[in-house]
């Protein structure tokens, strides 16, 4: 069989035609169908939520001295996460945790530093970049930047593949080498725990955020650790920001960090 | 001089089709001989009172629910939106545990019931908590 030129442009018209006509039809059905209610219902913040452009932390290490300073704030954030406690330190999960200056700041590590910092135990947790690494390397969008600089995990999406863990050069990220329900001791019933297979971290308390509430580790350290919105000039934060000298972790790897400490 | 065309085996090959055919078709007659009845599910006092739930139809509700929570899940965990409210013009926090195991307490009636009549396993429940309110009373385990 042959087709001139004409007949074949007539049919390709018809064709074209009938498939925008078929996939219009259809988006129709969808949004007078089943969509109805979505289109209807209203999605909103919670009118107390906390909101900022982009959130931060200033860290007084001069108000936290001991070890025994640290540890509240470390197990607040622990127990109201569902953060279990391994036996195995290879599968350790950790969202803050404690380290010592040699590791938090490597790069100004000399053997003459002075005697309180080399034993001063620092609180560290993840950094919520501006620019954070983990974000890129993720393959799936479940690490992703929220617009007020919460690095969060979508953990609905994590695959385990811990690309993330990698990319992170502060180690702020865990993995569940094992379903972590038989570690955790006493479970906050409205907190979901993760399961064996994804990677977890800090989330700033964004479920706190929501609903007006300070993190959990600000609210823990009486004091020690400032929150507030970085891009205000008139905030606290910034306020400490501007009258106290600090320091940030890596800086030179250009990833922003969030988390500021007054030594 | 090409040769008459017929089957051999005749007993064989009818009996072979007999069987075949049994076979494929098992699914449609052994299903066809018990019928299961759809699973009453019940309501807990609570969720008698509220009367509607999320989605005030239920017909919608059982079909859509899926999406729904999918919805939630993306606006709580991406948008930081938690608070819904319904055509009903309710509000609800968006929470699977805390919100539609609050009205729907007795999970293992309700939920589980009609899944495993549908043959449905949600993997939810490695993360999020199957019984926040009952355990609250027990709290320690
Ligand atoms: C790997 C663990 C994990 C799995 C599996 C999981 N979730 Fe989640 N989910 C979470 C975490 C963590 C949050 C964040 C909670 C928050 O910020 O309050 C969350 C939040 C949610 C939320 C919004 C907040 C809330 O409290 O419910 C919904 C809705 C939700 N998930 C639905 C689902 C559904 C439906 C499934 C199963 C198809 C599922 N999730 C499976 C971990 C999980
Ligand atoms: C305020 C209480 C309340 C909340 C919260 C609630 N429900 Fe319901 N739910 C009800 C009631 C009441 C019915 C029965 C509605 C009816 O009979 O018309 C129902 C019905 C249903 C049905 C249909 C059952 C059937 O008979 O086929 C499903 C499925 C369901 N709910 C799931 C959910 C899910 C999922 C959530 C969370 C997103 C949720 N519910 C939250 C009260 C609630
Ligand atoms: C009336 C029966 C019925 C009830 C009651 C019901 N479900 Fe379902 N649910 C279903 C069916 C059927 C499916 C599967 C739909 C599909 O595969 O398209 C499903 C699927 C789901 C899914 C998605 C599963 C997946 O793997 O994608 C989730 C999540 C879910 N239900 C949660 C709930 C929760 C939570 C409740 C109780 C509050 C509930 N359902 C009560 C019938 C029900």
């Amino acid at each position: 069989m042959k087709r001139n030129r004409r007949e074949f442009l007539k049919l390709a018209g018809i064709t074209t035609a009938s498939v925008i006509g078929a996939t219009s039809g259809l988006t129709m059905a969808e949004a007078s169908g089943s969509g109805e209610a979505k289109h209807k219902a209203i999605l909103a913040k919670n009118q107390k939520a906390l909101t900022a452009k982009r959130w931060g932390m200033v860290i007084d290490t001069t108000k936290l001295q001991t070890a025994s300073d640290i540890e509240p704030i470390i197990s607040a954030c622990h127990k109201i996460h569902n953060v279990p406690e391994m036996t195995n330190k290879n599968h350790e999960i950790k969202w803050i945790w404690e380290e010592e200056f040699k590791h938090v700041f490597a790069e100004q590590e000399h053997e003459l530093v002075n005697e309180r910092l080399r034993h001063l135990p620092f609180l560290v947790l993840c950094n919520h970049c501006k620019n954070p690494p983990c974000v890129r390397a993720c393959p799936t969008n479940a690490t992703f930047q929220t617009k007020e600089g919460i690095v969060m995990m979508d953990f609905h999406r994590c695959i385990g593949c811990r690309f993330c863990m990698a990319a992170c050069p502060y180690g702020s990220r865990s993995f569940n080498f094992q379903d972590p329900r038989p570690f955790i001791k006493e479970t906050n019933k409205e907190f979901p725990t993760r399961m064996k297979g994804v990677v977890e971290k800090c989330n700033l308390c964004a479920e706190r955020l929501a609903v007006g509430k300070l993190p959990f580790c600000v609210e823990a350290s009486n004091g020690a650790i400032i929150f507030g919105d970085l891009d205000d000039p008139q905030s606290e934060i910034r306020e400490v920001l501007n009258t106290n000298y600090t320091i940030r972790r890596k800086p030179a790897l250009g990833t922003g960090p969030s988390i500021y400490y007054i030594v | 001089m090409l040769k008459e065309k017929r089957i051999f085996n005749k007993k064989l090959v009818i009996a072979g089709l007999i069987i075949f055919i049994g076979v494929i078709t098992f699914p449609f007659w052994f299903n066809h001989a018990k019928v299961v009845a759809p699973p009453e599910v019940k309501l807990t006092e609570k969720a008698k009172e509220a009367k509607e739930c999320v989605l005030p139809d239920k017909v919608k509700m059982r079909g859509n629910h899926m999406q729904l929570l999918d919805m939630w899940r993306d606006t709580v965990v991406r948008d930081g939106n938690r608070k819904y409210i319904g055509t009903n013009g309710k509000e609800y926090e968006m929470s699977l545990s805390n919100t539609c195991l609050d009205c729907h307490s007795n999970k293992a009636d309700f939920c589980d019931k009609c899944h495993e009549y549908a043959s449905v396993n949600p993997y939810c429940w490695d993360c999020h908590i199957d019984n926040p309110k009952e355990t609250k009373n027990n709290e320690t385990q």
